[in-house]
């Protein structure tokens, strides 16, 4: 309990240090731009792939389970919609981006942690904290957002490609494109996106704060990174339950 | 001149630094040395503000550095350079990149001048060629030159180094010694050095601190190391068959 209530306050002091007025902001824009094209940028391909995979893998197992005559067969297209909106395209590819993204900042910041690169910018009199975190809690923060919104694209697109796999049967895609149509609510399109950002947010915060309290060696910096994953897993299934209580009940 | 006062310093209990005092003088090599675990990289961190003591001063030129406010303790590392034991290069920035951080954090000069001070302090520890080089491009020696280079990039009064000749070869620990000291004396800089490399205890050590176990045994120059009475100090300085052999040569009475 002690242990925990220890990091609490390491992690929030640590927050507190780093979410402040750059010292430089041209320095501050040039680290965010970087840290969009590695962390945000990098991750296109990955979300883009897993989202049409798992966008067609969806429609395919709902009409595989659709066997009453009484349920339409438009429900394919709609509650392949509704899934990847509410839930695969903001909380499973945080769950995802967190082993990727969460894993390089974790081992990044740890790294530099125990090579005494951070200890070199504090003799400097630089906000260690302040330079190397908010470029990527405010990267990270701007940019899954967009990945998010690809990723509704493409998962959808996956779910209209398993509608033309079919031999018109269960799943036509006249049906499914109804279905992707019928009773849409746009707040679900912003409720991804926000839960997305506090994601981010967890994802950001909690993988920094692994890598920049790491004592020891290269092992730790391995440790650190494989706890910043754990960790942000969780938060962001633990955020899931409270926003999904508090934004749709 | 950098003055530390009865510092003392433990970890969990355990007594690390007990009540040192050392003066370190300006426009000289001053050297802590003593063996590993003997405490003088807890001084040194203890000095740069990187720990804070139980108890005692650390005087910069008669400032008080625990006292010191955040606003007064950035002044101060402006005007502190430090050389780490792994050089500490940041690994995502080339070399000019390293050299021009602490110029682009802290200066107001436009980018054209910041580039010519880097190139200045590149040609300075003679690492031009590498200016377009990652760290990971380049050998131990050059990337403690280019660490060097980062260090007074700023014209610090200050210059502390962690072992700067661990894990290099002795002629280019030679090398980084001469530069080191002949730095010092270009910019009339206070340097601390931690080191046990001899070498450079023979060769650059203007003012001396020995450490054994927490405690300052003795304190002197290069001349008097050779023929000084500690028998601690003796232990450690002629551990090696070589130099008990210079001893004994330096000891001899001059012939006619």
């Amino acid at each position: 309990m002690n242990e925990s209530l220890h990091r609490l306050g390491e992690y929030t002091l640590l927050m507190k240090k780093a979410i402040s007025i750059p010292d430089r902001w041209g320095m501050f824009f040039r680290q965010l731009i970087k840290e969009i094209y590695k962390l945000g940028f990098d991750s296109l391909w990955i979300v883009i792939i897993i989202s049409v995979f798992i966008g067609t893998v969806i429609a395919i197992q709902i009409s595989l389970n659709i066997t009453s005559p009484m349920i339409p067969t438009f429900t394919i297209g709609y509650m392949t919609r509704e899934i990847i909106l509410l839930e695969f395209s903001s909380s499973i590819m945080c769950l995802i981006l967190a082993g990727k993204v969460g894993s390089n900042i974790a081992s990044e910041i740890g790294t530099m942690r125990v090579t005494e690169q951070i200890d070199a910018m504090e003799i400097m009199g630089v906000n260690s904290s302040n330079f190397l975190i908010l470029p990527k809690l405010v990267g990270l923060m701007s940019f899954i957002p967009v990945l998010v919104v690809f990723s509704m694209f493409t998962g959808i697109m996956g779910g209209v490609f398993a509608s033309h796999l079919g031999d018109g049967g269960v799943m036509s895609p006249t049906a499914f494109e109804y279905g992707l149509q019928v009773w849409f609510n746009p707040f679900y399109v912003w409720y991804s996106i926000i839960k997305s950002v506090v994601y981010a947010f967890i994802i950001a915060s909690i993988s920094s704060y692994f890598g920049y309290y790491v004592k020891g060696g290269a092992l730790e910096v391995g440790k650190a990174s494989t706890n910043a994953v754990v960790m942000s897993s969780i938060m962001i299934l633990l955020a899931d339950v409270i926003m999904t209580h508090l934004m749709l009940t | 001149m950098v003055e530390v006062k009865n510092l003392s310093k433990s970890f969990e209990g355990r007594m690390v630094l007990h009540d040192i005092d050392a003066v370190f003088e300006t426009g000289k090599t001053n050297l802590i040395i003593g063996r590993s675990g003997s405490g003088k990289t807890v001084l040194l961190k203890n000095i740069i503000g990187l720990m804070r003591p139980d108890t005692g001063e650390i005087l910069y030129d008669g400032r008080e550095l625990i006292g010191m406010n955040k606003k007064e303790l950035n002044v101060l590392r402006r005007e502190m350079g430090m050389l780490f034991q792994g050089s500490a290069l940041f690994d995502s920035m080339t070399v000019l990149e390293n050299v021009m951080f602490p110029l682009n954090m802290f200066s107001n000069d436009s980018y054209k001048e910041r580039e010519k001070r880097a190139m200045f302090c590149l040609d300075r520890v003679n690492l031009l060629d590498a200016e377009h080089l990652y760290p990971s491009e380049i050998s131990g020696g050059m990337m403690k030159r280019a660490a060097i280079a980062r260090a007074i990039s700023l014209n610090p009064k200050y210059l502390f180094c962690d072992e700067p000749n661990s894990g290099l070869d002795p002629k280019t620990s030679l090398i980084i010694d001469e530069l080191i000291h002949s730095i010092t004396k270009d910019y009339k800089m206070t340097t601390i050095i931690n080191t046990h490399d001899m070498n450079s205890v023979i060769n650059i050590g203007e003012n001396i601190v020995f450490i054994k176990e927490g405690i300052k045994e003795w304190q002197g120059d290069n001349h008097q190391v050779m023929t000084a009475k500690n028998q601690a100090l003796n232990d450690f300085i002629f551990a090696s068959d070589l130099f008990r052999k210079i001893k004994a040569v330096e000891n001899q009475p001059e012939e006619g």
